[in-house]
């Protein structure tokens, strides 16, 4: 009997071990995947925003958990890839402690009772933790800087004036490319460049085209101008010959249109709407109020620039044009036998103005400022005695009160923008070529998903603000699903020159946007 | 010894059985041990479960079996073109048992019986690739059964009664793909309700041909259990007025216990018993999982779309010694599964099962069952083809390959 139960003992565990299920080709062991030539064992990201993974206007940790370098690591880790480490903010409200005037909180997108979105909006939920000042210790394979330039990788003691390289520099003179190269990189991804025209773009061109001044001194640049062609084509091969001295392999990422990014593309030329009810009641005095101006336009040669809205089409914005020659004199002259001792100040105020036209991109900021009264400028304009109703009148900001400058990239400054990008595009690419590095064309991905979209298992993403998936609710930054299809597009050119083959990932696994009512 | 081997032999190379769907077939150790068949024979209290027109044949007047089993069952998961895999972390399983009859005189015997014939544990890891679908899953089902028999002569006979149902059922998964609170977390909804009961019956015949041969017919109703005092837990979502509050609300939802059609037949020689069970299970009635919600949140539909399915059973025992009965089996399970609605929260393709088992008898009256039976699945590319994301069908698939296996004891008692 005992002989016979320890048979079935046996039976018994042979059935036990027999109940592990396992594949045939289990995914471990398979050769479906390669590293190909590379060697990620100790990748290192560097770049700006878009590397750290920024997003609705800060630098939160999930926004970090889902960029692009961290999304490629984990997929390294198929084939081999180390350890993946990033200097991850203190909480999920992004932002600095105590300096939200310069570092404020993520956007989150407010929804009404009807569960129709209101906007984004600073999230107020929990305060921002993150100290400015304080160094992590250690080093990170995410070196992305938010708002960094082509040249601000070489700057030694950077840290001291951007406090997202100060919490990961290595000592107070650092330079962000010293401290990488310093970590012996198995592999790198370097996508710099973009900040070099975005704070001229995003501040309307407020700032100074150095490709038109010539100033080749970074040190005498503000930070809403457009870096020299010829120094970024110098910066950039800098960099790139640190990061791959000894043949260390690596890919470098191109700069997409500004017209592929929904903070350029969002509010309409002509968004002011005869359907609102409060616009079409004012629409016959402001034509009257504009009529005269528009006379004295045809009379001064310039027809071009009348100011008129129509009854049942939406109507373009009135902006200030810098561009076009100033005629506040004439106008004056003009106009006096109507506005008598009024006339100048009203002339000034419209002595560079026009209605916009398709050509010209309004900023997503300007959508807050349209159609709101300027109580500054009624103000101003009371004290220089233009009676108050007639003041308020002159104060409706992109109707009576032009857009000013920061509002509206004209197309000259389009064009500023445009020769700069092609420049250092150039440059990248040919780098890229010269050291046998992968290249990936952020340009023509991100104007496919400006253009059609680009399709994924759950539908579609584009960039069309807030709904479109690609974007952030800064209209700058990807979401991270825009993230991964980043890391797919770089991984496709990974395979392509140098042998990788990982599994791609699903943007349709990839979160948009947040939203949240919980803001003030 | 020889005919040990032959024995060891034949649980060695056939499967066990325990059926697709969240049926689970493990209603008796001596039937257990011989692929679950019983619809004809005869042989314990089991009878109540397996055919209860059979119980006015048992030689003893008060019979009384009970068991357990424990399932440990895994369930992996890999997609090469994802590279995603996941593995389950089942609990495990206990199906339970407990038949008692007595045989009031020659041509009637009542019997009860308490059992549980459905349910489900399956445990994915938190927030893996399929996580949308579901995290996981447990159901039970407990069936209480009174029954009564009658002789109408040596050759015929019938019996049945009541079933009463309860039934409970835990149910988490993620709201959908993406959605986060504000630090990341994934939304998520468990739906969590017991003791909901309900009645439905059970109906068999039994007829011996010849003293060697019988055959068995044996039908359980289709029982649905209505769900509407359950709670619903909202986790994680984000606080905004385009989501659900978090907290919990009511929710209703239905979930069928699927009809079974049992026929079968058992034949004795000498100290040999071969049996042979067929069962269809109706599960065609099992077309979608509606879950709706009290706080407003959209209805979770979940189309199932399940068809009539078949398990074929083979048992066989063999009496040893007067003290000892051994007994193997082995069955064809089918998966009502259909292409395209393959959910990982019920991942059952078809399957082998091999059984087997003995008895020991410590006294005369008193005897240990033990039963084991294992339960092979083919690896099976499939995928659930109809979640939707934006009225646009999103399938999740990949290749799935499960284990079952699930000893078990009982005691049989008879005077």
């Amino acid at each position: 009997m005992i002989k016979n139960n320890i048979k079935y003992l046996a039976v018994l565990a042979l059935g036990l071990i027999a109940c592990e299920p396992e594949f045939d080709n289990p995914i471990e062991e398979s050769n479906n995947f390669t590293s190909g030539e590379l060697d990620l064992t100790n990748y290192v990201a560097l770049g700006n925003s878009l590397t750290a993974g920024f997003a609705d206007g800060a630098l939160y940790i999930t926004g970090q958990e889902n960029s692009f370098p961290n999304i490629l690591a984990q997929q390294f880790k198929i084939v081999g890839g180390g350890e993946f480490t990033q200097p991850l903010m203190a909480d999920n409200t992004g932002g600095f402690a105590g300096n939200n005037a310069d570092f404020p909180p993520r956007l989150v997108l407010v929804f009404d009772e009807n569960q129709q979105p209101v906007g984004p909006a600073p999230y107020t939920g929990a305060a921002s933790t993150t100290d400015i000042s304080a160094n992590l210790g250690g080093t990170f394979n995410n070196m992305g800087v938010p708002g960094a330039k082509s040249f601000h990788l070489g700057f030694e003691g950077y840290g001291s004036l951007n406090p997202y390289f100060g919490r990961f520099q290595q000592s107070a003179t650092s330079s962000v490319i010293a401290d990488a190269v310093a970590q012996n990189p198995s592999f790198f991804s370097l996508w710099i460049g973009n900040n070099d025209i975005l704070g001229y773009a995003t501040s309307g061109g407020t700032g100074e085209d150095h490709n038109v001044t010539g100033n080749m001194d970074p040190t005498s640049y503000g930070s809403n101008d457009i870096t020299n062609n010829g120094l970024f084509s110098q910066t950039y091969t800098g960099l790139v010959q640190a990061l791959a001295a000894g043949g260390r392999k690596g890919v470098l990422i191109d700069l997409p249109n500004v017209t592929s990014i929904p903070f350029f593309t969002t509010v309409p030329f002509a968004p002011l709407s005869p359907l609102d009810p409060d616009f079409a009641a004012q629409i016959p005095t402001l034509n009257e109020t504009y009529a005269g101006l528009n006379m004295a336009f045809v009379g001064l040669g310039v027809p071009e620039r009348s100011v008129e809205f129509s009854a049942t089409a939406a109507s373009a914005v009135v902006i200030k044009d810098e561009s076009l020659e100033d005629i506040t004199t004439q106008l004056t002259a003009a106009i006096t036998p109507v506005f008598g001792p009024l006339a100048p100040i009203i002339a000034a105020q419209f002595g560079q103005v026009r209605q916009a036209t398709e050509e010209d991109l309004l900023v997503l900021t300007s959508s807050s400022v349209i159609g709101q009264l300027d109580t500054d400028r009624v103000a101003e304009l009371v004290g220089l005695g233009v009676p108050q109703e007639l003041a308020g009148q002159l104060s409706v900001k992109g109707v009576t009160l032009p857009l000013e400058d920061q509002f509206v990239l004209i197309p000259a400054e389009q064009t500023a923008i445009k020769v700069a990008q092609d420049s250092y595009n150039e440059t990248i690419r040919n780098l890229a070529t010269a050291n046998g590095l992968a290249f990936v064309s952020m340009k023509s991905q991100l104007s496919q998903v400006a253009s059609g979209g680009v399709s994924f298992d759950g539908g579609v993403i584009t960039s069309t603000f807030a709904s479109g998936g690609g974007f952030s609710l800064d209209g700058v930054h990807p979401t991270p699903r825009g993230h991964a299809l980043v890391a797919n597009g770089i991984l496709d050119a990974l395979e392509r020159t140098y042998g990788l083959v990982v599994p791609r990932v699903n943007p349709g696994e990839f979160g948009t946007i947040t939203v949240s009512n919980e803001v003030n | 010894m020889k005919k040990l081997l032959l024995l060891v032999l034949f649980i060695t190379v056939t499967a066990v059985t325990y059926a697709g769907g969240y049926r689970v077939s493990v209603q008796g150790q001596r039937a257990m041990a011989m692929g679950h068949t019983g619809v004809a024979v005869v042989n314990s209290a089991e009878l109540v479960f397996f055919n209860p027109a059979g119980l006015v044949y048992l030689e003893n007047n008060l019979n009384v079996s009970a068991g357990v089993s424990g399932i440990f069952s895994e369930v992996i998961f890999q997609n090469t073109e994802s590279g995603v895999s996941a593995e389950t972390d089942n609990s495990v399983g206990t199906p339970l048992n407990l038949y008692g009859s007595y045989k009031i005189n020659d041509w009637m015997s009542v019997g009860l019986g308490v059992y549980t014939p459905y349910g489900s544990e399956v445990t994915w890891p938190t927030d893996w690739a399929g996580s949308h679908l579901v995290n996981d899953i447990d159901l039970a089902a407990i069936f209480v059964q009174p029954v009564v028999s009658f002789k109408l002569s040596d050759h015929f006979s019938i019996g049945g009664g009541p079933i009463f149902v309860t039934g409970s059922v835990n149910f988490n998964r993620n709201s959908n793909r993406t959605a986060t609170d504000i630090d990341g977390v994934r939304s998520n909804v468990t739906v969590d309700d017991s003791g909901v009961t309900n009645w439905g019956w059970t109906i068999g015949a039994m007829f011996n041909p010849t003293e060697n041969l019988r055959v068995g017919f044996n039908y359980r109703s289709e029982i649905i259990i209505e769900s509407e005092d359950g709670e619903a837990t909202f986790s994680n979502f984000p606080n905004s007025l385009a989501a659900p509050p978090n907290g919990t609300t009511s929710f209703r939802a239905e979930l069928p216990l699927p009809a079974e059609l049992t026929i079968g037949l058992s034949y004795e020689y000498k100290k040999w018993l071969f049996a042979f069970d067929f069962n269809r299970q109706f599960w065609d009635v099992y077309e979608s999982l509606d879950i709706t919600f009290g706080n407003g949140a959209p209805a979770s539909i979940n189309p199932r779309n399940y068809k009539n399915s078949s398990v074929y059973r083979f048992g066989l025992q063999y009496e040893a010694t007067e003290k000892i009965t051994l007994r193997a089996g082995y069955y064809i399970d089918e998966s009502p599964v259909q292409e395209g609605f393959f959910a990982p929260e019920t991942p059952r393709n078809d399957s082998d099962g091999f059984s087997g088992g003995f008895s020991y008898a410590i006294t005369p009256k008193l005897a240990i069952d033990a039963s084991f039976f294992f339960l092979r699945f083919k690896e099976v590319n499939a995928s659930y083809d109809f979640y939707q994301e934006n009225g646009q069908n999103v399938p999740f698939g990949g290749t799935y390959e499960s284990s079952a296996f699930g000893p078990g004891l009982g005691l049989t008692y008879k005077m």
